[in-house]
């Protein structure tokens, strides 16, 4: 292997994955919370493409049905959350351990092998062009095209409603927002293009495995803070891209730290202590909103607590 | 012609069943007409927060009926309510969206109540109306649109609400001790800026305030609160003739206590 293979390699893979960043950037940061839906919705798109594409679909339809699968699990946790009044982490989780079993429902089995099928890189390959370029290729238009569609999108009236919406309940709710319908909707296209990723990256290495989004979340957070950290944009374009950059990046470190010997094993709780570490950093800290208020806070907490300066008297 | 807010015999009881039940609001009824500009007073647990989270919605009552412009929206849900509601909350974080910038954060309010679809979420028209009210706030902000409201100090952030809370003339103005987390000279100027666009746009409005002198000075009618309660209710002539004194009398006359609060505000 050269260099050259490894970083193409490294660089398609990460644009695969960064679909998912996307997705997770939508609830990491937009509903400010880490969605672990995400885990199973992963393999919930790679299972749907897979099932699908052995039984002679088109690998593009599949891929449409994979993003909607995903849309559908992010439903069942915003559902949760709100209709239930679940907190998001333990909605996730729920979400997450029964995509378990309807992962492998889907498949019929705990895994799918799509070497002898046809995928959608394959297509491109048709026109005469190698099959590490075509990937590249398709990963860079669809990044490109996701990254235009959400920008537009969280640009819309909607998106506005949905960005107020994770960002302040109350607020968003004074303005006559319906916070709970937004944040249905934010998980399911949230989960829809982490399925979306899901359905790429199980055709890109030809399998679906019942386990490949194990750790699915950590990856996604850490390419989320590494694009913050790395690619600090003002604006919301300028934020996606950052998101998608970060992903890369990520793959890009992990393949050399493997050129360097690190065990495949180790990989996971290499990502973890990074990740931690990252949110550590005080440096990250500072770009989230400060706390301004904290005190006032504090007080409005304790309704009947007399305020400082009228019980002096 | 209808009143524009009706509430007749609203309850609201807190931690029922429980050692720590607590009646807020206790059989309480209040109209206000077109243009009443009502300043709220009261001790601290009086209710006031609770009435205006009743008329806001944030609350579901136990019963009673709440009626705004006739439409009896007792069991509607907050979000709804909002067409008819402009508020301004005392915590000056939770008026505006701290993520989101000045522009995109009145664009919002530009929708207050209408449907939210696929258009652009801020025009260009919006533009340069959004910098002609800024521009009147003279607080510097007219240039400063693409700055993230969190980054904003309080008193600007709670004069952005207020414009806010008003872009869509709402039927009713709900302020909760909108200027209690600022300095006195922030505070008076928000306050200046609530009269003058209570007065351009004839709001129907509800202010509570702990400072008795705010109480007298602004506004064409008084309402004191106490234990869930109205006990006092003045317009007119007579309110224009009160002095703190006389309130504070008063205050102590009908809730039977003296409050550090009051006292020293
Ligand atoms: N969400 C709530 N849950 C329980 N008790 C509450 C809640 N909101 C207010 N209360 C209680 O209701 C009473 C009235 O509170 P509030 O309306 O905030 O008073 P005010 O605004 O006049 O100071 C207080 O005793 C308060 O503790
Ligand atoms: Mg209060």
């Amino acid at each position: 292997m050269n260099y050259y293979s490894i970083i193409l390699g490294a660089v398609s893979l990460g644009l695969l994955w960064a679909v998912m960043t996307m997705g997770v950037f939508i609830t990491y940061r937009i509903l400010d919370y880490a969605d672990l839906t995400v885990e199973g919705s992963l393999v919930t798109g790679a299972a749907i493409a897979a099932k699908l594409i052995t039984d002679g679909t088109d690998p593009f339809v599949a891929l449409a049905a994979a993003f909607v699968g995903g849309c559908a699990a992010g439903c069942v946790t915003g559902l949760l959350n709100t209709a239930m009044k679940i907190p998001g982490l333990l909605a996730g989780i729920l979400s997450m351990i029964a995509l378990y079993s309807v992962n492998i429902r889907i498949m019929g089995k705990a895994n799918i092998t799509l070497l002898k099928s046809r995928t959608v890189y394959d297509v491109l390959e048709n026109i005469g062009i190698s099959n590490d370029i075509a990937v590249l290729i398709f990963a860079v238009v669809l990044n490109a095209a996701l990254v235009g569609i959400l920008y537009w999108f969280f640009t819309t009236q909607l998106g506005y409603a949905i960005r107020a919406a994770g960002d302040n309940r109350k607020m968003a709710r004074a303005q006559g927002i319906n916070t709970d319908i937004m944040k249905i909707l934010a998980l399911a296209v949230s989960n829809g293009l982490v399925a979306l990723s899901g359905g790429l990256i199980a055709q890109y290495q030809k399998y679906s495995d019942v386990s490949m989004g194990q750790g699915a979340i950590v990856i996604g957070l850490a390419s989320v803070i590494i694009g913050e950290v790395l690619f600090y944009r003002k604006g919301f374009l300028g934020k996606l891209i950052a998101v998608v950059s970060g992903a890369v990046v990520y793959r890009l470190i992990i393949a050399a730290v493997i050129e360097l010997g690190m065990q495949p094993m180790d990989l996971k709780l290499f990502t973890a202590i990074t990740v931690a570490l990252a949110l550590y950093t005080p440096n990250i800290k500072l770009k989230l909103p400060k706390p301004v208020f904290k005190t006032l806070k504090r007080r409005e907490g304790v309704l009947n607590e007399p305020r400082a300066e009228y019980s002096k008297h | 012609m209808s009143p524009v807010l009706n509430i007749q015999n609203i309850e609201k009881t807190f931690n029922q069943d429980t050692v720590n039940v607590n009646k807020a609001l206790d059989c309480l009824s209040l109209k206000l007409e077109q243009g009443d500009y009502v300043t709220v007073i009261g001790g601290n647990g009086a209710g006031k927060s609770t009435l205006l989270n009743a008329i806001s919605g944030t609350i579901i009552t136990d019963s009673g009926n709440i009626c705004i412009d006739g439409a009896d929206v007792t069991k509607m849900p907050e979000h709804k309510r909002a067409v008819y509601l402009g508020r301004v909350f005392q915590d000056p974080m939770v008026g505006t969206a701290g993520k989101m910038t000045v522009r995109e954060n009145l664009a919002l309010a530009c929708r207050r109540g209408e449907k939210r679809g696929l258009k652009r979420g801020i025009s260009k028209e919006n533009e340069d109306y959004f910098r002609s009210i800024l521009a009147d706030l003279d607080l510097g902000l007219e240039n400063r649109l693409d700055t993230r409201i969190g980054l904003l100090s309080g008193g600007q952030r709670q004069a952005v609400t207020l414009l806010m809370a008003t872009i869509q003339k709402p039927r009713i103005l709900l302020l909760d001790e909108h200027t209690a987390a600022l300095d006195p000279k922030t505070a008076a100027k928000v306050l200046d800026l609530t009269d003058k666009i209570v007065k351009e746009q004839n709001l129907t409005t509800l202010m509570i305030t702990h400072n008795m002198k705010d109480a007298i000075k602004h506004g064409n009618r008084l309402i004191m609160m106490d234990k869930g309660r109205i006990v006092l209710d003045m317009r007119g002539e007579e309110k224009r003739k009160l002095t703190v004194n006389e309130l504070l009398r008063l205050f102590e006359q009908k809730s039977g206590t003296v409050s550090d609060r009051m006292l020293l505000s």
